[in-house]
């Protein structure tokens, strides 16, 4: 048993139980804000109770599943995206799967998971190491159709995840870094379209790489007028997105820019993490929080609640044990006894390690706002539910991985 | 693919390393936010949820010279509203107005008072009644930025008798704000003194505001009002004594009565200190405070008797014959009359001057009379000639060196510029009634205290003040300080001590106000009936007591008086209240030494 990845995630769930608990004791109390950490608490157990049956398994069987289990969750993608609703702060978002008008969970973080399989049984069964683009075609296609139902939702920060765990299971596979590059060439030609200057200097570095890696010409020459429409392209689709997406992202270069909406959470946010100082206003005990001035703060930003009542030495825990999390699966990656273990313990904790740098760079105005939870913390079932899965999975990989399952070392 | 476990090795290095910069990032991120900004953002986290209340400071309270109070500030209660938007702020009013009546006017006022000052809580009622208050306090949970909070309220035990001297206070005006008298720091709906000594002194007055800071939530409710941060109390200055004797101030309140209009002044000659100064009719200074009632301001406005109208220090009145004894310095000082000094031709009841016949007030006459004999019965015969024998550019020059011609400088405001004609007065007369308009018959009026002379009784009592002393007179003043005398007029002692003889027999059997002389107190003054013309005389006295070493100089004005001794009558009565009680008051002192 892997006690000390064990030991790390369960000091993670009560931690993000306890600012649970702190998120509903307000000045302003919200019943259903004020009972949450119960409810945390039942899915906390729930997770725990499928993270023993699924810690009896074995890798094999994981593998055997991936299959079936990735159907199963682009089925129920498909559904909610016809019969789906939204919830909470992401009202307009059809991100909630809804049988009688109750709730029963998020598929998109069921996908989370199955993706992460799936993507390891192809990767790990390709022999040779892609040469091209189209050599990715099969991983691609399992992480892109998940990733297009759910951008269609549409739950942008959800799709991000997506794309860090594609990268990062595609690195760990071993696909040469140029390919990597032009993988990921048009998404960056799209953020830096906005200055011309570099963009261009941008598109430089692209031509360079093509013609230093030669692939082939067909290919090169897709990329680079995929590259030029996307940068062409850029601000057409900036006027087309929502308004509320286009003050998030000016917000995020400014703050005061739209300081009663957009900009509110954001503004709130910091504060109330700056006036945390060193230790914090205590446990439970934070203004900002407590006169509701700190928006979605058992959600979303449950961060900013650590920051305000724990102060620097609060985070600094947080995000130790966080840190420990991620070192903890690299090792668990690394000790894998096959390919297909390696890959799963990478991209599940590539899914963690995106949620932890985008929501907790978001409270600090370090990251865009896009709403995606914190794992462990943020109140809501499915995620804690998957993620208690996902702990299961990394400790059944680690038990059958090379050399001591327990050992101390990172 | 390649899973060779060096490769494996290689990038598991390049995960953590990517992992570990990553979260050293957030953590630099949030060092920085929380311990190198960390007070910047709890400033800001402050604002946020904290809002400064100011607590009214209480004005200095006014002595008088007995230590007794004039001014003073009871407990009072301010409500005022916390709101975010202007809109917030209308329907907290809307909901306000169905638990209290709020006028439309009053409604406005506070929006006003809102647009001015945003960040502080916007003042709905300044002096909410006892029954508002616990009206409010009781269903306080339905209105969530309400600030209610006891506020000092300025007060006057004597809010009628003084109401001429203490003025009042009110909010700060929108034109005053912009004014450099209330540059230092002063804020919109702060009190200050808006006439008499409130506003003569706001600077010594004022109080320093303190502060209270409430905690407000994101809708901007009020959640706690206690101990969020320590208050600041407010505080008060000295107190500021005055030269005023309440007791005496209320027996001429009393003594005045309300069917007479004018004033009384009456004043220490030694140092010039006011002792008295009323003004009649008057009105509740009190109803002042905090803003007056709109109907109570419109009747004081358009009562005939004008009690608004300082009478004492505002109203110029002609001296008539109390300026006789100018008349008579000015002749003594420049050796053209001794007290036995007697006219050339004897009063038969008028003088003819050119083609004009000039009356005396008695049109019997007064026969040959000395200069102490015609001050005791005010004959104008004897004065005219006296004004001809001085010429009129002397009479004039004299008179501005008596201080006829300015202001006393007294510490009240709006003080009335008496009028008297300058050094240069032919350019005057001539420029009043045309170059051949006039002629020197103006010496005449002018030496029985008529024609181009109007005084203020403040400068009458002044001036009486140098005939009780030795010549020399203090500006009058209300605020207890050392004021520097001036010398009026220089005269040998024994010429000063024959006029003061001659106003002593005023008051007694054998002159005009005989009747208002007092048992025990020899009064010396002179009075004075006034040509009013259409309508009747007015009625002036000006004296002093004890005769023989004066400690009061009082001065009288009734409007349409028709005789001199209607004011001595009241003066005497003053000067004998004042004596008296000084006695008793010096008997004490010596008992209790």
């Amino acid at each position: 048993m892997d006690y000390p990845l064990l030991v790390v995630a369960l000091l993670l769930s009560a931690f993000g139980v306890a600012m649970v608990y702190s998120a509903g004791q307000s000045d302003m109390p919200v019943r259903y804000i004020e009972v949450a950490w119960q409810r945390q608490l039942g899915f906390l157990a729930a997770g725990l109770a499928a993270a023993w049956v699924v810690s009896r398994s074995s890798v094999r069987f994981i593998e055997w599943s991936a299959w079936p289990a990735y159907a199963l969750s682009i089925l129920l993608l498909v559904v909610t995206l016809l019969f789906g609703s939204g919830a909470g702060t992401a009202e307009s978002m059809k991100g909630w799967l809804t049988i009688g008008g109750m709730r029963i969970g998020q598929p998109s973080e069921l996908a989370k998971l199955t993706v992460v399989l799936m993507l390891a049984k192809v990767l790990s069964g390709m022999r040779n190491t892609p040469r091209s683009l189209l050599d990715l075609w099969q991983p691609l296609v399992v992480v892109g159709v998940p990733w297009l139902l759910i951008m269609m939702q549409p739950d942008l920060g959800t799709g991000i995840v997506f794309i860090g765990i594609c990268f990062a299971m595609l690195f760990w596979a071993g696909a040469p870094w140029p390919l990597l590059v032009m993988l990921a060439s048009p998404g960056i030609s799209l953020v830096l379209a906005f200055s011309t200057g570099v963009w261009g200097a941008w598109f430089l570095i692209l031509l360079a790489l093509v013609f230093w890696y030669r692939p082939y010409l067909v290919e090169g020459v897709i990329l680079v007028v995929v590259n030029v429409v996307t940068g062409v392209v850029a601000p057409l689709i900036w006027d087309s997105i929502k308004p509320y997406q286009q003050n998030r992202l000016l917000v995020f270069l400014d703050p005061q820019y739209d300081p009663r909406y957009a900009g509110y959470q954001v503004i709130q946010s910091q504060s109330a993490i700056g006036s945390g100082g060193w230790f914090g206003k205590g446990f439970t005990l934070g203004t900002q929080k407590r006169l509701g001035f700190l928006p979605a703060h058992h959600t979303d930003f449950i961060f900013a609640v650590v920051g305000e009542e724990l102060g620097f030495i609060g985070v600094g825990v947080a995000l130790s044990l966080f840190l420990a999390l991620f070192l903890r699966c690299t090792r668990v990656a690394q000790r894998g006894s096959e390919p297909f273990a390696g890959l799963v313990a990478i991209g599940l904790a590539t899914g963690w390690f995106v949620h932890v740098i985008v929501n907790v760079g978001m409270t600090l105005n370090l990251m865009p706002i896009t709403g995606i939870p914190l794992p462990f913390f943020s109140y809501g079932g499915s995620f804690l539910l998957i993620s208690w899965l996902a702990v299961a999975i990394l400790l059944r990989i680690s038990a059958e991985g090379r050399g001591q399952a327990d050992g101390l070392g990172l | 693919m390649s899973f060779h476990p060096n490769e494996v090795a290689r990038r598991a290095r390049a995960v953590r390393a990517i992992s570990a910069l990553a979260i050293g990032a957030l953590a630099l991120g949030f060092f920085r936010a929380q311990v190198l900004r960390g007070d910047e953002f709890a400033l800001q986290a402050d604002g946020n949820r904290l809002r400064e209340v100011p607590l009214v400071a209480p004005r200095g309270i006014i002595l008088d010279r007995n230590g007794e109070i004039i001014a003073e500030n009871l407990p009072g209660y301010t409500v005022s509203l916390l709101t975010p938007t202007v809109d917030s702020l209308n329907a907290a009013l809307d909901a306000l107005s169905r638990v209290v009546p709020i006028e439309q006017t009053q409604r406005n006022l506070v929006m006003r008072r809102y647009e001015r000052a945003r960040n502080r809580p916007a003042v709905i009622f300044n002096d909410a009644s006892f029954e508002v208050i616990s009206v409010l306090e009781e269903r306080r949970m339905e209105f969530p930025g309400l600030i209610i909070q006891s506020s000092p309220k300025r007060y006057y035990p004597d809010g009628e008798a003084l109401a001429a001297i203490i003025g009042y206070t009110s909010e700060i005006s929108e034109g005053e704000l912009e004014q450099d008298r209330f540059a230092d720091g002063y804020k919109a709906g702060q009190h200050v003194g808006k006439s008499g000594l409130e506003r003569e002194y706001e600077a010594r007055l004022r109080g320093i505001e303190g502060r209270r800071f409430v905690e407000v939530d994101a809708r901007e409710r009020v959640v706690r009002d206690q101990g969020v941060r320590p208050d600041i109390a407010p505080s008060a200055p000295e107190a500021l004594r005055s030269t005023l004797d309440l007791e005496l101030q209320r027996y001429i309140h009393e003594t005045f009565g309300d069917s007479l209009r004018g004033a009384v002044v009456a004043m220490d000659p030694e140092t010039g200190g006011v002792l008295a100064l009323y003004s009649a009719p008057t009105y509740d200074a009190n109803r002042f405070t905090g803003g007056v009632a709109a109907s109570y301001y419109d009747a004081l406005l358009n009562d005939p008797t004008r009690p608004m109208y300082n009478k004492a220090v505002q109203g110029a009145y002609p001296p008539a014959s109390t300026w006789k004894l100018a008349t008579s310095v000015i002749a003594m000082e420049r050796g053209l009359a001794e007290i036995d000094t007697r006219m050339e031709q004897p009063c038969t009841g008028g003088y003819q001057f050119g083609n004009r016949r000039f009356r005396c007030w008695k049109p019997a006459g007064h026969g040959n009379v000395t200069l102490g004999e015609a001050i005791a019965n005010s004959c104008d015969v004897y004065f005219y000639q006296l004004g001809l024998k001085i010429g009129l550019g002397n009479l004039i020059a004299g008179g501005i060196k008596l201080s006829f011609g300015e202001r006393t400088g007294i510490d009240l405001p709006y003080e009335t510029q008496p009028s008297f004609p300058p050094v240069d007065y032919q350019k005057y007369y001539d420029s009043k009634y045309g170059a051949r308009g006039w002629n020197a018959s103006a010496t005449l009026s002018l030496s029985i205290g008529q024609g181009e002379d109007a005084q203020t009784v403040i400068n009458m009592a002044q001036f009486y003040t140098a005939l009780a002393s030795d010549g020399s007179a203090a500006q009058p003043h209300l605020i207890d300080t050392i004021v520097p005398r001036k010398q009026l007029f220089n005269i040998r002692p024994d010429q000063l001590a024959a006029l003061r003889q001659a106003m002593a027999d005023v008051v007694s059997g054998r002159g005009t106000a005989g009747s208002a002389a007092l048992k025990g107190i020899v009064v010396a003054g002179k009075t004075g009936t006034a040509e009013n013309p259409p309508y009747p005389d007015h009625a002036w006295f000006v004296g002093f007591a004890p005769y023989e070493r004066p400690r009061i100089v009082v001065a009288v004005f009734v409007e349409y008086g028709l005789h001199g001794y209607v004011a001595a009558r009241i003066a005497t009565k003053v000067m004998e209240q004042y004596l008296n009680v000084s006695l008793v008051n010096a008997s004490a002192t010596t008992a209790a030494q």
